[in-house]
């Protein structure tokens, strides 16, 4: 493990004196590591800092890669995936958003929807394209606009209004130059899942100047209020749907997600795809499949304890004088501390030190979730409880 | 409202007040319906389950299948309501297949188990054979694993 600029031990000298390049190195680390490092170095932390479910995957998708390993699953799929995972996917979009994407030439598996997002923005952007973020968002989306050449336009949204995608303030930041907006619906960190309304008003917005619209519908399937409103049903034919099996069906690490977008750009994706990642990992691809057909019990028990911990943790902080809108999606709760007269960080910090328990900084999500800290309810009742105890303490 | 007894089914200890906390529901309803269900039998007792294994205590439970000549107009109602009422036997289904009735009979040791089976349970009247299976070893009762749970494996601190 050498360090960039460091001597190696050995022949050969130092390594090369060239600078890496700019894009990159102008991308500030995720503000999330230095709590991750600071929690790691302490014993007995109840983290509400983790994004990702505390249920293992389902046991039937589980055991259909164990038996898919035994079987062989070990080699390359087709580029775009298996097709009978395709057409589960664009089966399932059809039921459930009511927008039909071909398996064959418009829905890609992928590594995640990390990767998908990534295909999304190299296929579209040149450089100097802007993309509208509104913020507070997930923290890899702007790193990504700029990798890919583009330029990331954030646009706060304001928590008074629960952070809803306002069509007037992200109009207003359109200009010659946009390309696209891209946006997660339910949103993490802030839990909030768009209106139809709204989504309607910015697929209008997206039709009027001519833009893409780039939705992460990872959440889609852990929403409260009633059914996920997808922004592909406004607008189908510019609207990129990354979606994947990561929180709905608790597979984080299998890294499997898909990508549907109309054919002229799904192949561009799938240009980049074939010749970078190849293919998702066989056995996960078979393990997402089986959670599509024998899981969908599975899920609907899981949201519903998400639902519980939801309403028992929003009251709690509620009561502590955190206020925060019930979040309709996602499991985070983004609550105001305001009335602790505290940063951000040093709310997370002192948190941390004081009372052993993570949560993540609402600035490390864009400058207007300061004044805000995310709290993940994928944690078992009795830990929240606890994490309220001591939250409880901690602003006493 | 079925999300009230959810609630209860995995917390029998959970008050109303909590209930009503986790599911959105106001307490006074939650009160209402719980009493109701309690009166029409809908929740029949509130218990916990207990691995008795782990507790130390060494019970024997065996598995047996009773095969019955059934009696004319009553089928096997009453021989299955007679073997049912022994304080040995846990439960009593009838299933299809080979034999009628499965048993289950819980006893402090093989021999008592043993000794209920051939001098009572053999002894009654229409019951004409059976077979004893022996529990060995628990893995999922009521629904709930008895195994170890699988440990957290994710970081503290995730994006």
């Amino acid at each position: 493990m050498g360090a960039p600029d460091g001597q190696r031990d050995g022949a050969g000298g130092s390594t090369p004196q060239r600078p890496f390049s700019r894009t990159v190195a102008a991308i500030p680390p995720s503000g999330i590591r230095k709590f991750f490092d600071l929690a790691q170095s302490m014993q007995g932390v109840i983290s509400l800092g983790v994004g990702e479910p505390d249920f293992p995957t389902p046991w039937s998708a589980r055991e259909a890669a164990i038996h898919a390993l035994e079987h062989g699953a070990t080699t390359y799929t087709s580029n775009s995936g298996l097709l009978p995972l395709r057409e589960a996917i664009t089966d399932d979009l059809a039921d459930r958003y009511g927008v039909r994407y071909r398996a064959e030439d418009e829905c890609l598996v992928t590594s995640g929807v990390s990767e998908g997002l990534d295909l999304t923005l190299r296929a579209l952007l040149n450089p100097g394209d802007e993309v509208i973020v509104p913020e507070p968002c997930y923290v890899a989306y702007q790193p990504c606009v700029a990798f890919a050449g583009g330029i990331p336009v954030p646009v706060a949204l304001d928590p008074g209004d629960a952070y809803r995608l306002d069509p007037a303030i992200i109009g207003a930041a359109v200009t010659e130059n946009t390309k696209a907006i891209l946006f997660g619906s339910p949103s993490n960190p802030t839990g909030s899942a768009q209106s139809a309304g709204d989504l309607e008003a910015l697929a209008a917005l997206a039709r009027e100047h001519d833009l893409w619209l780039l939705s992460d519908e990872i959440y889609d399937r852990l929403t409260y209020h009633g059914i996920h409103t997808p922004v592909a049903a406004s607008a189908p034919e510019r609207t990129v749907t990354l979606g994947g099996f990561s929180k709905s069906y608790a597979m984080t690490g299998w890294r499997v997600g898909y990508v549907c977008a109309p054919e002229p750009l799904a192949q561009l994706m799938h240009r980049i795809h074939q010749y970078t990642m190849l293919c998702a990992p066989h056995m996960s691809q078979i393990a997402a499949l089986e959670a599509m057909r024998t899981a969908q019990d599975d899920v609907e028990e899981m949201v519903a304890d998400y639902d519980r911990r939801r309403r028992l943790f929003s009251k709690g902080l509620d009561e502590l004088g955190l206020t925060c809108p019930v979040p309709g999606g996602a499991f985070y709760v983004f609550p105001s501390i305001a009335s602790t007269g505290m940063t951000s960080e040093e709310f997370a910090e002192g948190l941390l030190t004081q009372e052993k328990v993570a949560v993540v900084p609402g600035n490390v999500f864009g400058p207007s979730g300061e004044g805000h800290v995310r709290c993940s309810y994928a944690t078992a009742l009795s830990q929240l409880e606890q994490a309220l105890e001591r939250i409880a303490r901690f602003i006493a | 409202m079925r999300e009230i007894l959810t609630v209860l089914e995995s917390d029998a200890h959970a008050s109303a007040e909590r209930i009503a906390t986790l599911t959105g529901i106001d307490e006074a309803t939650v009160r209402e319906h719980i009493a109701a269900w309690e009166a029409s039998g809908v929740i029949r007792r509130y218990k916990a389950v207990v691995d008795w294994d782990r507790f130390g205590d060494e019970r024997v439970t065996a598995f047996v299948d009773v095969t019955v000549a059934p009696e004319r107009g009553r089928g096997f109602d009453d021989v299955a309501e007679r073997i049912a009422r022994f304080r040995e036997i846990r439960a009593v289904h009838l299933v299809s297949g080979a034999q009628d009735l499965r048993v289950e009979v819980e006893g402090a040791s093989m021999k008592e188990v043993a000794d209920f089976v051939a001098q009572k349970l053999s002894g009654i009247d229409r019951v004409t054979a059976t077979t004893t299976h022996f529990l060995l070893r628990r893995y999922k009762d009521d629904g709930q694993l008895l195994t170890d749970p699988e440990p957290d494996q994710r970081l503290s601190v995730t994006p």
